[in-house]
C-alpha cells in the first residue's frame, strides 16, 4: 500500500514537472508580454511584472510618484507625475536625494499589445492568413473528397497506380521541391499573390488518404439501395456519404487549417510584399526588426498563437487524436 | 440501369490530380533535372552534367552543414524517445487528470514554430533570458548561448581541464587534416546548436509522448497479469513486455523525428542570428543551407537542388533503412 502511494506521487510530480517545462515558455511570454522594455533591459528575468516606482513623501503623508532623471550625489534631478501617474505634473524639480524612496510594485503594461499590434500592420497579416487557411481549408475539403470518393468507390484502370502515386509524393519533404516551385511559380507569374499561397495547398494526399479509408467502410447496401431509388454516383456522395462522414471532414478541416496558418517556410519564400503577407512570415519580420524590443515582441507572438490555442482547447480531443493518427506535424 | 449518364471516376480525381502534378510531380521531376544543369531564376544555362555534384563533395560548408543535421539529430532522435516512453508510461498509470496533461504537453505541438522560436531565443538571451536565471541557483552563470561556437563537448571537457583544441591541433599537424574539420568534428554540436536541440526535443516530446500512449493502451493488460503472477519486478515488466509490445510505435516514432530534425529550419532562421546560420555556421542546418543557396544572395537554384535531392537521399534511406530493421525486428 504504501509503496503504491509512493508510486503514484512519483508519477504525478514526474508529469508535473514535465507539464511545467511544457507551459512555461507560454506563460514566461504572456508575462514579459506585459512588462516594461526598461525593466527587461535592467536583467529582471522573472515572471512576475514587478517595477521599481520611486517616491517622495510630502508631510501629510501623501506619496509624489517620481521619475528620476539624474542621480546626482546630494540632490536628484526629476518628474513629477500627476494624480493619473500618466503625465507628468511638474518638470525638472530638485529633491533632495535622501527624501526619495523605492519600492518594488505589480504593474501590467498591457499597451504593450496594441503598441505591437500598431507598429506593422498585423490587422492586415490576420486577415489575410484567415482567407489564405479558410481557402486552403475549402479547397483541401472538395478537392480530397472528390478524389477519396472514386478511390474508394469506383473501378478504373490506373487506380491502384495513380493512388500510390500520390502516397509516395505525400513522403516527400517540402524543402526538396521548395526551390523548383519557386522557380515554376515565379514563370506563370504567381509569386506575390495569393495564387502561390492557396493553390498548391488545396489538396493535401494525407486527407484523401484519411477519408478513402472512411468511404470504404461504407456498407455497399447502401449503395444498392441509392443506385436503385435512382442516385447518381455524385448525389450519393452528395446526399449520403459527406453527411455520414462529418466528423472525418470536421478532422480533416481541422487539420488543414492549422497546416495552413502554421506554414512559415513556404509563404517566406513566395511573399514578399507586405499587402499579402500572412501572420508567421509577418511574425518573422518584425522579430528581425525590433529584436531589442522584447516585451513588443513577447505581445505579438502571444496574440499571434491566441486564434489557434483558443482553438486547440475548444477541439482538443479531435486535433489529438487527428495528430497522432496523421503522423504529420508541423 | 447503366444507361443513366455519369461522370468517369477521372472526373472526380482530376482537381486533386492537376495540384499534386504541377505543385509535387513536376517540382520534384524538375529538381532532378535542375542539379544538372547551370540553371538561374532567368532559365536554363547550359548542361553541366555532375559539376554540381563534385562541387557538393568539396564544399566545406555543405558538410559542415551535414555535419550540424547529424548532431542535431543524434542528440533530438534518442532523447525524444526516451523522454516520450518514461512519460508516456507515466500517463498511462494514472487515471486522474491524465486528460488534462495530455492537452498541456501537446500545446507546443499546435503552436507556430515562429512564436516559439521568439519565445525560445529570448530564454536563451544571456542577460534578461530564463534559461541562465534558472541555471544560476545551480551556480552556473553567464552561458552565451545562441552566441556561443564552441561546441559543447569542448567545454564540458574544458570544466574538467582538459584543453581539446590544444590536441585537436596536435592531431591536425600529426594528420594534415585541417583543425576546423576535426574540431566541427570533435567539439561536438556548439551551444547555440544545443539550444536548438533543447527547442527540438521540447516541441517534439509532448506529440511523441501521446502517440506512445496510444501504442501503450494497445498492450492487453494480461499479460503484466500474468508476469506479475510469475513474480516479474516492475522493472523487468517493462523491459520484457513494453518495450518488445512497442516496438513498432518506437520505430513510427525513430522515422517520424528523425525525418522532422533532418528538416529543421525555422528555429535555426528565427533563433540564431544575425548572421543567420548561428555563430561560425555552427546552427547552419542543411534545410537552411539549402535555402540560403537557392534564395539567398546567390540564388543558386540549381545548386540549391542538388543539396535537397542529396538530403531526399539520406531521408529516403534512412526510411528503408529502419523499414528493414523493423522488419527483422518483428512481434
Amino acid at each position: 500500500m504504501f509503496k503504491k502511494i509512493l508510486g503514484k506521487s512519483f508519477s504525478y510530480s514526474m508529469l508535473i514537472v514535465c507539464g511545467l517545462v511544457m507551459v512555461t515558455p507560454f506563460l514566461w511570454m504572456v508575462t514579459t508580454s506585459v512588462k516594461s522594455q526598461s525593466e527587461i533591459n535592467k536583467g529582471s528575468s522573472g515572471f512576475i511584472p514587478l517595477e521599481t516606482v520611486s517616491y517622495v513623501e510630502r508631510e501629510n503623508g501623501d506619496k509624489e510618484y517620481i521619475e528620476i532623471i539624474v542621480d546626482e550625489g546630494e540632490l536628484s534631478v526629476v518628474n513629477i507625475y500627476d494624480k493619473t501617474r500618466k503625465n507628468f505634473r511638474e518638470s525638472f524639480v530638485k529633491v533632495p536625494t535622501a527624501k526619495i524612496h523605492t519600492k518594488r510594485q505589480l504593474k501590467f503594461h498591457f499597451n504593450n499589445f496594441a503598441q505591437a499590434f500598431n507598429k506593422v500592420p498585423f490587422g492586415r497579416y490576420f486577415l489575410n492568413t484567415i482567407f489564405v487557411s479558410f481557402c486552403v481549408v475549402l479547397g483541401v475539403l472538395l478537392t480530397s473528397s472528390l478524389a477519396a470518393y472514386a478511390f474508394a468507390r469506383m473501378r478504373f484502370k490506373g487506380r491502384d497506380f495513380i493512388f500510390y502515386l500520390f502516397i509516395s509524393m505525400m513522403m516527400v519533404p517540402q524543402p526538396i521541391y521548395l526551390i523548383p516551385s519557386y522557380y515554376l511559380l515565379t514563370k506563370i507569374g504567381w509569386v506575390n499573390t495569393y495564387w502561390a499561397l492557396i493553390i498548391p495547398w488545396v489538396t493535401n494526399i494525407f486527407s484523401i488518404f484519411l477519408l478513402r479509408q472512411q468511404f470504404k467502410t461504407v456498407p455497399q447496401d447502401l449503395f444498392d439501395a441509392a443506385t436503385i431509388d435512382g442516385c447518381s454516383r455524385f448525389g450519393i456522395l452528395w446526399r449520403i456519404i459527406l453527411p455520414i462522414s462529418k466528423p472525418i471532414l470536421a478532422t480533416t478541416a481541422i487539420f488543414a487549417f492549422i497546416g495552413s496558418w502554421n506554414s512559415f517556410m513556404w509563404p517566406l519564400v513566395m511573399t514578399s510584399s507586405d499587402k499579402i503577407r500572412v501572420l508567421q512570415v509577418g511574425l518573422s519580420y518584425f522579430a528581425q526588426e525590433s529584436s531589442s524590443s522584447t516585451a513588443l515582441l513577447m505581445s505579438a507572438s502571444a496574440f499571434s498563437i491566441a486564434p489557434l490555442l483558443i482553438l486547440f482547447l475548444f477541439a482538443q480531443k479531435q486535433i489529438i487524436s487527428s495528430f497522432v493518427s496523421s503522423g504529420l506535424k508541423g | 440501369m447503366k444507361s443513366k449518364k455519369e461522370f468517369s471516376p477521372f472526373i472526380y480525381i482530376l482537381p486533386a490530380a492537376i495540384i499534386v502534378l504541377f505543385f509535387r510531380f513536376i517540382p520534384i521531376v524538375l529538381s532532378f533535372i535542375l542539379s544538372f544543369f547551370n540553371w538561374t531564376i532567368r532559365g536554363p544555362e547550359g548542361f553541366i552534367a555532375f559539376e554540381n555534384y563534385i562541387k557538393l563533395f568539396k564544399d566545406a560548408q555543405f558538410w559542415h552543414s551535414l555535419i550540424n543535421t547529424f548532431y542535431l539529430a543524434v542528440f533530438v532522435v534518442p532523447i525524444t524517445l526516451i523522454l516520450s516512453l518514461f512519460f508516456a508510461n507515466l500517463l498511462n498509470k494514472v487515471k486522474k487528470l491524465s486528460g488534462f496533461f495530455r492537452t498541456t504537453y501537446f500545446i507546443p505541438t499546435v503552436t507556430s514554430l515562429v512564436a516559439i522560436s521568439i519565445v525560445w531565443k529570448l530564454i536563451f538571451s544571456p542577460q534578461s533570458g530564463l534559461m541562465n536565471s534558472f541555471l544560476s541557483i545551480f551556480g552556473i552563470h553567464g552561458l552565451g548561448w545562441l552566441s556561443e561556437s564552441r561546441g559543447v563537448f569542448d567545454l564540458l571537457l574544458g570544466t574538467v581541464g582538459i584543453n581539446l583544441t590544444h590536441w585537436l591541433k596536435i592531431l591536425a599537424t600529426q594528420t594534415g587534416a585541417s583543425f576546423s574539420m576535426l574540431y566541427i568534428i570533435f567539439g561536438g554540436p556548439s551551444l547555440a546548436l544545443f539550444a536548438i536541440i533543447i527547442v527540438c526535443i521540447w516541441r517534439g516530446m509532448g506529440y511523441n509522448t501521446i502517440v506512445y500512449l496510444a501504442g501503450l493502451q494497445n498492450i492487453p493488460e494480461i499479460y503484466y497479469e500474468a508476469a506479475e503472477i510469475d513474480g516479474a519486478s516492475k522493472f523487468k515488466q517493462f523491459f520484457k513486455i513494453t518495450v518488445p509490445l512497442i516496438s513498432p510505435t518506437t520505430f513510427y516514432v525513430l522515422l517520424m523525428t528523425t525525418i522532422t530534425t533532418f528538416q529543421v529550419f525555422s528555429q535555426v532562421y528565427l533563433m540564431t542570428g544575425p548572421p543567420v546560420g548561428g555563430p561560425l555556421g555552427t546552427t547552419k542546418v542543411i534545410v537552411y543551407y539549402i535555402y540560403d543557396t537557392g534564395l539567398g544572395e546567390a540564388m543558386d537554384l540549381s545548386y540549391a537542388s542538388t543539396i535537397a535531392l542529396v538530403l531526399f537521399f539520406i531521408i529516403l534511406s534512412l526510411t528503408l533503412l529502419q523499414k528493414r530493421l523493423e522488419k527483422k525486428v518483428h512481434y
